[in-house]
């Protein structure tokens, strides 16, 4: 056989012995490394059980300390061991006892002879790539790590820290240019030797004792120095986290690691029944040389980290409690909010839900219920519409009504008469569109044929709740996207205000505003309002209302309404 | 997150009455450890490594089999029981079952602070060191790709994370229909029967004391709170726990000290894994439990508060409405958002 095999193994013995007997069934002799904190009866139990293979060879044992020197020291016992022993091996593959073959053992020998002179080792240079695990990647060369992260990590720390404060810097070895990479390679005979069998080696070796993790930078350095073709990515599919542990993989992962065509995956979870019985294959639909494709796992295992960074968008549950400030955007999908639309025109709910596909509510902060758009009692999700609730904390209540429609965009009339307690929230809520017609409430006052001395303190009331709303929008904290109009400026040109809206919700799919919805009757407004003045109660949200509030059929250069928008 | 900011001092006097609110419950635990006398002990078989579940139940045969035969596939190695005064045969059924150790006790359930004083003994003793499952037997844990991954499973990967505890949502399940027009038999899956629930009226806010994610919502709030929403049931749990000897829950398995092990959610992203508890409390028996409960009185602290609750129960309302989502599986919940696979893909 062409290649051979390095196992380190330090725990799951039983399924080593099932990998090494694959290995060495296929033709390919093995040397096993088992760490050296295993204990004696065990280690003798496990060698007892590959005594009937000829080709497998236990080599001296090392600890094996995570991040540490004992991993390297390993492979390059077990190394030498297999280079001295089998003279006809050409290519040494580095695995672990949860390493799980994919393909036949023969598939993965023709791919290497294809290769013939190819180190396969995953290596970048530190001074290029950031390297995103752990959160040092230069300072791993640049500093010295005698202590282990896993048992002494106050040290680990406080020693990182002080090597910092006092600038201390490591200088590297002549002539080594600092790379880094996956640990599992697989090594051409040659370059194996050429490092092993290095002058300088003793040099290198008292070097990297004091970098941290040297089994992802040691060969991935040396190699730099003696391989003639390195292919820079392992052979061996391993998909690490943001921290630098190992996925692992399951019986779910079965068919995914199928269609990879990988030749080793790591690792595998040794009580995965589903995944041993189906690896290593026997036959494989590839054909031998093909070349792995793990696209699909790459964006899998990526989606990891994705929810790590972000998490799901407008999703409050237990797993995901983002952070007040931190959070921008609160809520899962854009939504509108319309205050004052539904006062001048009765209608504009049914209107909108006309010409947009958006699913527009009533008054859903009311304070006698909340006005769902089905006019249920319970909505989606089980939301209920009891007011009490609703208040008892608005703002779930508002996140949990946009998620449980967040494919809809969804829209809500507001007013001076809601409760109000969710202001805050939609000003900052980059989801929230927020339009305004500030006075709009003077309509139905208007309209209730009641005078002017008997509306007065409502009016004034629904003025002052009004004004502070418009003065939480103004706040340099709001982050919406919002337009306030006066009644004035909007009855001026009302069409171009809708249209606006239209096009907002509606996106490229929106039509052009043909009809207007039926407007209240406000003739007559002016005079009422001027009736409040002279109560002493100056309506100053609604504007100047002319005497002839006439809807123009179209104007050629409408005033624009008073845009307060930031994206 | 921390619900309150605390200045330095004031969060190091805050930890030491949390230090020594944790030590007052582990004196009560020992305390009362006598309350319980074990029935039958086989906890000689735990080996290090097992996951252990611990319970206290009363009349819970319609449950107990199917809850065994769900804990059982899911890789509990051993169940340790608390029985507080059966009188269905629950008694002889959990001694006849070889994973199972057995103790039982007459006191009261109250004043056990709900049976976790009892639990916390066994506990103490049994649980050190090993991944501990504290659940009702109306509960049953179900977490991403529990299907096809066990519980070793998942600990393997909770310890590679560095977490200590797991956190679920305990989601009410109720069938369509009033609730004792149904037949239900011991050993049948209740999620057939009580195949709904709410599946978006959850609302969270952060503990002030005990830094946990404090849940309520869901169809008991819906129905029967909707007027008082601050004695809405607390619907977090951090069910799973690397047991030490020293941890103690203090309400319920809502709660625990140290206060670290309650931070089951992430700050800034849905990046740990959480599960769901399905509470099938709503079985047909209900309506007789509850009417057993108005009488006995051992349920929650304030049961004045829950008086209305138990008695609207034996009516057998409807629970069921038009936006009940049906239950479908553990994939749906993730894709609900009712709990997340974190970066566990």
């Amino acid at each position: 056989m062409s290649f051979g095999v390095v196992m380190l193994v330090h725990t799951a013995f039983d399924r080593a012995e099932q990998m090494v007997r694959h290995w060495v069934y296929g033709g390919c002799p093995v040397v096993v490394h088992v760490d050296a904190k295993v204990d004696q009866p065990a280690y003798d139990v496990f060698k007892q059980a590959l005594g009937d293979l000829e080709n497998v060879l236990f080599c001296q044992r090392h600890r094996c300390e995570w991040g540490g020197w004992g991993l390297v020291a390993a492979s390059q016992t077990a190394a030498t061991l297999l280079l001295d022993s089998f003279p006809d091996v050409r290519h040494v593959y580095l695995a672990s006892g949860a390493c799980l073959p994919l393909r036949p053992v023969t598939e993965l020998a023709d791919y290497l002879k294809a290769h013939p002179d190819t180190d396969f080792i995953e290596s970048a240079t530190t001074a290029d790539v950031p390297w995103p695990v752990g959160g040092l990647d230069r300072e791993r060369f640049t500093l010295m790590f005698p202590f282990s992260w896993k048992k002494q990590r106050w040290l680990f720390d406080r020693f990182v820290k002080l090597q910092q404060l006092l600038r201390y810097r490591r200088k590297m070895p002549e002539g080594l240019v600092p790379h880094m990479g996956s640990q599992w390679w697989c090594l051409t005979r040659q370059t194996l030797r050429a490092i092993l069998d290095d002058p300088k080696r003793g040099i290198y070796d008292r070097f990297f004792k004091l970098v941290w993790i040297p089994d992802e930078s040691y060969y991935q350095t040396l190699v730099r120095v003696h391989a003639t073709r390195i292919e820079s990515r392992s052979l061996t599919l391993a998909k690490f986290d943001f921290q630098g542990k190992p996925h692992i993989f399951y019986d779910d992962h079965t068919a995914l690691l199928m269609r990879s065509g990988c030749f080793v995956a790591r690792k595998a979870w040794p009580h995965a029944e589903g995944l041993y019985q189906s690896f290593p294959r026997q036959t494989t639909e590839f054909l031998p040389n093909q070349e792995p494709n793990t696209a699909t796992i790459d964006r899998i295992f990526a989606s990891a980290v994705d929810r790590r960074l972000r998490g799901r968008h407008g999703l409050f549950m237990q797993s995901r409690f983002p952070n007040r400030d931190r959070e921008n955007g609160l809520a899962a999908a854009p939504y509108s909010v319309f205050q004052g639309f539904d006062d001048v025109f009765p209608d504009f709910a049914t209107w909108l839900a006309k010409r947009t596909e958006a699913q527009v509510h009533g008054h859903l902060f009311a304070r006698d219920r909340v006005h769902f758009a089905s006019g249920d009692t319970i909505d989606r999700g089980g939301l209920s519409d009891s007011a009490r609730l609703r208040d008892y904390n608005a703002r779930m209540f508002l996140t949990n009504l946009i998620w449980n429609g967040r494919e809809t965009h969804q829209c809500f009339q507001f007013g001076p008469a809601d409760a109000q307690d969710i202001r805050w929230m939609l000003a900052k809520d980059t989801q929230a569109r927020i339009w305004v017609i500030s006075g709009a409430w003077a309509v139905p006052l208007f309209l209730s044929r009641r005078s002017a001395s008997e509306v007065r303190a409502e009016a004034a009331r629904l003025q002052g709740i009004e004004h502070k709303f418009l003065n939480v929008l103004r706040s340099s904290h709001a982050r919406a996207r919002i337009q306030i109009m006066t009644l004035a400026e909007f009855v001026e040109a009302p069409t171009d205000v809708l249209q606006a809206i239209i096009d907002e919700i509606a996106g490229h799919r929106g039509s052009a505003v043909t009809e207007l919805p039926e407007m209240a009757n406000i003739a007559g407004l002016p005079a009422f309002l001027q009736d409040l003045k002279n109560q002493g109660m100056h309506p100053f949200l609604t504007g100047q209302l002319s005497d002839k509030p006439a809807i123009p059929a179209r104007r050629q250069a409408a005033p624009k309404p008073y845009v307060i928008g930031r994206k | 997150m921390t619900a309150i900011h605390r200045g330095p001092v004031s969060a190091a006097v805050f930890a030491y009455r949390m230090r020594w609110k944790r030590r007052r419950l582990l004196f009560r635990i020992w305390r009362k450890r006598r309350q319980i006398t074990p029935v039958c002990d086989r906890t000689t078989v735990i080996r290090p490594g097992a996951i252990l579940c611990f319970s206290t139940v009363r009349n819970e045969m319609l449950r107990l089999p199917f809850f065994l035969a769900h804990y059982r596939k899911l890789g509990v190695s051993h169940f340790l029981f608390v029985d507080n005064d059966s009188d269905d045969g629950t008694a002889a059924f959990l001694a006849a079952q070889p994973d199972v150790s057995l103790w039982k006790t007459s006191q009261s359930y109250r004043l056990s602070r709900f049976g976790m004083d009892w639990l916390g003994w066994l506990q103490w003793t049994y649980g050190h060191g090993h991944w501990c499952l504290t659940v009702d037997a109306d509960e049953l844990l179900i977490y991403p790709h529990c299907e096809q991954r066990d519980l070793h499973a998942l600990t393997n990967w909770l310890d590679g994370q560095g977490a200590r505890s797991f956190g679920a949502l305990m989601l009410d399940m109720y069938p369509k229909g009033p609730l004792d027009q149904h037949d239900h038999h011991p050993g049948d899956d209740p999620t057939k029967l009580l195949a709904w629930f709410d599946a978006a009226n959850y609302r969270q806010r952060p503990h002030p004391v005990y830094d946990n994610l404090w849940t309520q919502g869901g169809v008991r709030e819906r129905v029967f709170f909707a007027a008082e929403p601050h004695k809405a049931p607390t619907l977090s749990k951090t069910p799973l726990v690397r047991w030490h000897w020293r941890h103690v829950y203090v309400s319920s398995t809502h709660q625990m000290l140290p206060r670290k092990l309650n931070q089951v959610f992430d700050p800034d992203s849905d990046a740990k894994t959480t599960g769901v508890l399905l509470h099938t409390k709503f079985l047909p028996n209900i309506a007789a439990k509850s009417a057993e409960e108005l009488t006995r009185r051992q349920h929650f602290e304030n049961s004045d508060l829950y008086q209305t609750y138990h008695q609207r129960l034996t009516e057998s309302p409807d629970l069921w409405c038009p936006t009940s989502t049906r239950y479908e599986g553990p994939a749906q919940l993730t894709r609900l958002g009712l709990m997340s696979k974190g970066r566990w893909v």
